[in-house]
């Protein structure tokens, strides 16, 4: 039959026909978005997969063959990287956890006390003292590494985690005090009424009202403190002499000697294990992200 | 239940006085409405009472006591907020307990008080649901329930049915009205909407541009505004408001005539006639004709806006089944005795007849 000798249909053919084609179209596009799309995540991951194989390969195949995938699995890169060192990894990977938990802790508590205190309380020089921590933001790490090494030194700070972890507690994060002044402010000042009628000091009003509506913004602190002190290279160089206090950045580097053979297997086994508490610590925490960006229905 | 005096009771931002030294008297188990037009200082005066506001000048005392340096939770009174003000990320319970917890009252006694708040408002069922799972009417009620279990001394409420709609409010005034019989607090309201001030106040006090215009009962200030401000601010719809000239025997209408009325004074004046005493087609003390450019039908009654001959515009009331169309000619007409007079100043005068 065809469409002609039935004219009723044919307004619903020609319908379906459009939608055919606008379907086939859109499934065109799509198709064209993915490719671009795994293209690009391909060119950004790449480093990752080469590492990963580079970690499975005997340490004359890393740089000389250039495929991904290695002759033979050396899984031995693992055990021997764990151990390769005087100090064993088990060592590292504690240091770096202390000092990184320790770091996330503080940079949470002290910020978002500091936040508190520029987005709801009032004292005197409110204004000068919020653009002089928004300057703090503009001045690199390596102008103040010097002086504060001085600092530390004369403190009898130096070769402990004392450098590393102290300044977290005292608010030193610009970044994050400002993240999170950004975040209360949002939050109807109403609520911080309401508490201090139901008799909530100023603490308990943080503590009970706040915080756990700036879940989210606490959140996102903490995946960067995370990251930001797990990877930290340079602090660890400067302050931790002893191979026993090392994290594990600056274990990683001690892989690579200068006068001997330089283990690169072992140290790309190493560098994928440190990245695992990174992918756990993100894949935990932006939970509540996505949990408090439901929560803030507010009204 | 405390009564509440403010005396002199100044505010000013930076140099910008905004309250301009307020005395008010609010006695002990009275209802009292603030109402005024909005940027009037009427919420401001309320949080300062509440202790939410510092006060710049002046005191404010509760029962005998001088609050000016209390911090608002010693002040013993609750409020309640116009955005209702819930904590989000607590339950209905958890909100309703939380000052009580806060002032370490024993377990048993609060939830004793969250359960006869429960009841007294019939939220029962939602005890354990998030704000965020309540509608506007529910939240309303837990905030008055957070507001009533403290069993204050004073209740504060700063425009709280304005976020419902109009059907809702109505509502929620009567279970306001009723819940204020119940309970016998003081209790302080601040409202826009004088529909709400009329029908719930004990006593109404009309706030204008930081300056107490007038304290009374509702029907003192509907029938003896002092002033012009509150002879317009209350009643709806407005009242009319006439230009005129006194002299000895009378007030000289321009367009409508001689009003016999005694004020001994003379000069210009301001008459005010409120519609449902603008009498269409009916005898009056002073009468004249117009046309009808306006019907609004309101089924019980209707309004009907007059044009006169020199262009001033007067609305009159009638009865809800009285024919009147756009285009009509009628005679208005009015009694003396039924005037408000006011004098150059806006001040009230009385006739004496």
């Amino acid at each position: 039959m065809s469409a002609s000798t039935m004219p009723a249909q044919t307004t619903a053919d020609i319908a379906h026909a459009y939608r055919q084609e606008r379907a086939k179209r859109a499934k065109r596009s799509a198709v064209l978005k993915h490719i671009f799309l795994i293209l690009t995540s391909l060119v950004m991951i790449y480093p990752l997969i080469w590492m990963f194989a580079a970690s499975l390969k005997p340490d004359n195949q890393i740089f000389g063959d250039l495929g991904l995938w290695p002759s033979e699995f050396q899984w031995e890169n693992y055990s021997e990287g764990w151990n390769a060192l005087p100090v064993s990894f088990t060592t590292f990977f504690w240091n770096s956890t202390v000092v990184t938990v320790l770091s996330v802790v503080g940079n949470v508590i002290s910020c978002s006390f500091a936040a508190y205190a520029f987005a709801r309380l009032e004292f005197s020089g409110k204004t000068i003292w919020f653009a002089l921590m928004m300057t703090t933001l503009m001045i690199p790490y390596h102008v103040v590494l010097i002086p504060q090494y001085i600092l530390f030194l004369n403190l009898g700070w130096v070769d402990s985690y004392l450098p590393l972890i102290v300044p977290k507690f005292l608010a030193g994060e610009a970044f994050f005090i400002f993240l999170m002044i950004q975040f209360f402010r949002q939050l109807p000042r109403e609520l911080d009424e309401a508490a201090m009628i139901d008799g909530c000091s100023p603490f308990k009003i943080y503590w009970a009202i706040i915080m756990p509506l700036s879940l989210p913004a606490m959140a996102t602190a903490a995946i960067f403190s995370f990251i930001w002190t797990w990877e930290d290279f340079l602090g660890p160089l400067v302050y931790l002499n002893d191979m026993k206090d090392y994290t594990v950045p600056l274990a990683l580097r001690s892989f690579i000697s200068t006068d001997g053979v330089s283990q690169y297997g072992p140290m790309f086994a190493m560098s994928i294990l440190s990245i695992l508490p990174i992918l756990l610590f993100f894949i935990i925490f932006q939970r509540l992200i996505i949990r408090g960006i439901a929560m803030s229905g507010l009204k | 239940m405390a009564s509440v005096t403010l005396s002199e009771v100044r505010k000013a931002y930076s140099s910008m006085e905004v309250i301009h030294g307020i005395d008010l008297e609010v006695q002990s188990g009275e209802f009292l409405v603030l109402v005024g037009p909005s940027g009037c200082g009427k919420s401001t005066l309320l949080r300062m009472i509440a202790g939410l506001e510092e006060i710049t000048d002046g005191t404010i005392s509760i029962g005998d006591r001088v609050v000016n340096d209390l911090p608002a939770s010693q002040r013993n009174l609750s409020m309640v907020f116009q955005s209702y003000a819930l904590y989000p990320h607590m339950s209905v319970r958890k909100n309703l307990a939380f000052g009580l917890s806060n002032l370490r009252m024993p377990k048993d006694e609060i939830e004793r008080r969250v359960a006869d708040a429960a009841r007294i408002l019939q939220i029962g069922e939602l005890m354990e649901r998030k704000p965020r799972q309540l509608s506007g009417g529910q939240k309303q009620r837990v905030a008055i329930g957070r507001a009533i279990v403290r069993e204050p001394q004073l209740f504060l409420f700063d425009e709280p049915l304005s976020n419902l709609d109009a059907e809702l409010r109505v509502q929620m005034r009567v279970e306001l009205a009723g819940l204020y019989n119940r309970l016998g607090t003081t209790m302080i309201y601040v409202t826009h909407d004088q529909t709400e001030a009329m029908t719930m106040a004990t006593r109404i006090a009309v706030l204008n541009k930081g300056n107490l215009e007038q304290v009374g009962t509702p029907f003192e200030l509907y029938n003896n505004p002092r002033n012009l401000f509150v002879a317009s601010f209350i009643g709806s719809p407005k009242m009319n408001l006439l230009k005129g000239d006194a002299a000895g025997q009378g007030v000289n209408l321009s367009g409508l005539g001689t009003l016999p009325a005694q004020l001994g004074t003379s000069g210009p004046v301001t008459v005010g006639i409120r519609p449902e005493h603008l009498g269409l087609n009916q005898p009056g003390d002073i009468a004249v004709d117009g046309t009808i450019t306006l019907v609004e039908y309101l089924g019980s009654e209707l309004f009907v806006y007059v044009a006169l001959a020199d262009g001033q515009s007067l609305l009159a009331q009638a009865p809800g089944n009285a024919q009147f169309k756009r285009g009509d000619k009628v005679s208005l007409g009015f009694k003396a005795s039924d005037a408000h007079f006011f004098d150059a100043e806006g001040l009230r005068i009385e006739a004496s007849a």
